[in-house]
């Protein structure tokens, strides 16, 4: 048992990089880990993704030929599987991403392999291997070791680590996997629905609300006082699922991301990661939130513990004096 | 056909909070508890399937690992429409990773023999997004994550889906059955009991299972049957924002000038 084996990622033919930050996560382990870092691409046309995953971290870039293009839980479960079995690495590093979620687990429960999901710190502590991840509502860390394990599945969080860089020369070698009866059938991609005009990724200053708005009802007053302080509204999932505000304004890993936002004022959100992954490299961010240990106070720049409906009120008619 | 959705009783931890002696976990003191918020999601997912089916076509079964506590979870999807309720403990399982309730689940799912399963897609304490997935990956079953739209008709050998991507991309797949699929926040907009649901939860069937019940050896259960140990739960020392202080009036004045100074 020795060395890492990463599953890069791709959609619609491009490559996904967040496959670089979990090389720049093996990097940090590969000390410990006994042996070289491996990165296995699975697609129809595998040599494609080849230089792209040719970073100087890379020892070997290993070619799965895949009957579709289009992710299949059951051809990549099949893959990984095989090369567990043939290489024997020590550790196994997936992206935290919505694809993996739909193949780590059977893997890991399958292989009955040491699993962690979600994880954004690792290393090795004498022999064993150690996992940081959170949990409730990112309050606490979380440490998980694999006592016995011979190989350890671990996904990584994305903006954890910092993508991999500068230029390698791994080996390439194919590696061959048996052909599967299909059982789940790509049909098609259906994109996001049109923005109608709201540009999020566009927006240097946005104002977002989230959970702690409350009611539909409550709307109304955010988007006025966005108006006038020429912010643009935002939002965080919930209030999206429900309706309240359309998908465009949805910041976060399944909305969009605030790319080129200065300030950013988040207004009753508690900080879930999934919202975290849109907005926190931003510089100026402020959160009003009426929990005191919300999460998102560990990531914004200046924080006001109160009332967002008091503060929202108090904001409209200064800034109108102005 | 029966649809099974295992739910689950999650923690969420009050404002002030302590560590277990062990250091391991919150004290179960510090922590409030309701059914998982993804989980509401599947179950109305199910009770929509049934209602939309003939009269007593669709069964729809609820199941959870856990202790006595777990029981009002269960009754409040009874509540919302489930048929019945299959609650599995015993001490053994205490201390199951994911992994460990997943093979609980999938014997479980082994006696029911559902043709459909729907879990949440993950659970709002741990989020590890493991047990739906897992359970499959124990069942040997097809399955698909992150369902934002399924289309099925009682009856049929396949159903179609979405799954939603990251940035709001879905995937559009069609999937045989028996299958699982893990269901994703926003699905449909759950329901709240009615009192005359309530009522009638109360006088609904809800069967308890041991692990020797199911046919696992205490070796499949609780740490021994887990793929991860927790070595230590703490509370990080992480950067905290500068705090406004004062009155609304003063902290939206304060908020104003670094708008003003940013902006410029």
């Amino acid at each position: 048992m020795a060395g890492i084996l990463i599953i890069a990622e791709h959609r619609q033919g491009v490559f996904r990089p967040i496959t670089l930050e979990a090389v720049a996560a093996a990097e940090t382990i590969k000390a410990g880990s006994g042996g070289g870092v491996a990165v296995a691409v699975i697609a129809p046309q595998p040599g494609a993704y080849v230089p792209w995953v040719s970073v100087a971290a890379v020892d070997e870039v290993i070619t799965v030929t895949a009957p579709n293009d289009e992710f299949d839980p059951d051809v990549t479960q099949a893959a990984v599987k095989a090369l567990i079995e043939a290489r024997k690495p020590s550790v196994v590093l997936m992206a935290h991403s919505v694809d993996s979620w739909a193949v780590a687990p059977a893997l890991a429960a399958e292989l009955g392999l040491g699993f962690a999901t979600d994880v954004f710190d690792l290393c090795y502590d004498g022999g064993e291997l150690v996992a940081t991840r959170a949990a409730y509502k990112e309050k606490v860390f979380v440490e998980l070791d694999f006592p016995g394990k011979e190989t350890v599945l671990l996904t990584i969080r994305s903006n954890a680590f910092k993508p991999a860089a500068g230029t390698g020369s791994p080996a390439v070698s194919d590696f061959p996997i048996p052909g599967l009866a299909p059982r789940t059938r790509h049909q098609g991609w259906q994109e996001p629905p049109p923005s109608g005009g709201i540009d999020i990724p566009g927006a240097e200053f946005i104002m977002s609300v989230g959970r702690g708005v409350g009611d539909e009802a409550n709307i109304e007053q955010f988007a006025e006082l966005a108006e006038v302080l020429g912010a643009t509204l935002g939002c965080s999932r919930p209030i999206a699922d429900n309706g309240w505000l359309p998908k465009a304004r949805q910041v976060g890993q399944s909305g969009k991301l605030a790319a080129n936002c200065k300030l950013y004022i988040a207004m009753g959100i508690s900080g879930a990661v999934q919202h975290q992954w849109g907005m926190k490299h931003v510089e100026n961010i402020i959160a009003v939130n009426k929990d005191a240990d919300a999460s998102i106070f560990t990531v914004a720049k200046y924080g006001v513990v109160g009332d967002m409906f008091e503060i929202a009120e108090e904001l409209k008619a200064q800034a109108g004096r102005n | 056909m029966k649809i099974l959705v295992p739910v689950k009783r999650t923690a969420s931890l009050d404002d002030e909070f302590e560590m277990r002696d062990d250091g391991r976990d919150v004290d179960a003191d510090f922590c409030e508890y309701d059914i998982n918020e993804f989980d509401e999601f599947s179950v109305e997912e199910a009770i929509k399937i049934k209602e939309a089916a003939a009269e007593g076509a669709v069964e729809v079964v609820v199941v959870t690992v856990g202790s006595e506590d777990a029981d009002e979870v269960l009754r409040k999807c009874l509540a919302k429409g489930a048929d019945r309720g299959i609650r599995v403990w015993d001490d053994a399982m205490e201390g199951s990773d994911q992994i460990a309730i997943a093979r609980i689940l999938a014997k479980v799912i082994e006696r029911e023999q559902p043709e459909l399963v729907l879990t949440g897609a993950q659970s709002s304490d741990h989020g590890f997004a493991q047990t739906g997935i897992a359970l499959a990956g124990l069942l040997g079953w097809p399955h698909g994550a992150v369902v934002s739209f399924l289309d099925y008709t009682p009856g049929s050998a396949s159903l179609s889906f979405r799954r939603e991507l990251e940035g709001g991309l879905e995937q559009q797949a069609s999937i045989a059955l028996p299958a699982v699929l893990t269901i994703q926040l926003g699905i449909n907009r759950p329901r709240y009991a009615s009192l005359r649901g309530i009522r009638q939860a109360s006088a609904k069937p809800v069967e308890e299972l041991t692990h020797g019940d199911l046919g696992l050896g205490d070796d499949q259960v609780g740490e021994a049957g887990s793929l991860s140990h927790v070595r230590r739960m703490y509370v990080p020392e992480r950067g905290r924002s500068e705090m406004i202080e004062g009155t609304p009036a003063q902290q939206a004045s304060r908020i104003l000038q670094i708008i003003r100074e940013v902006r410029g």
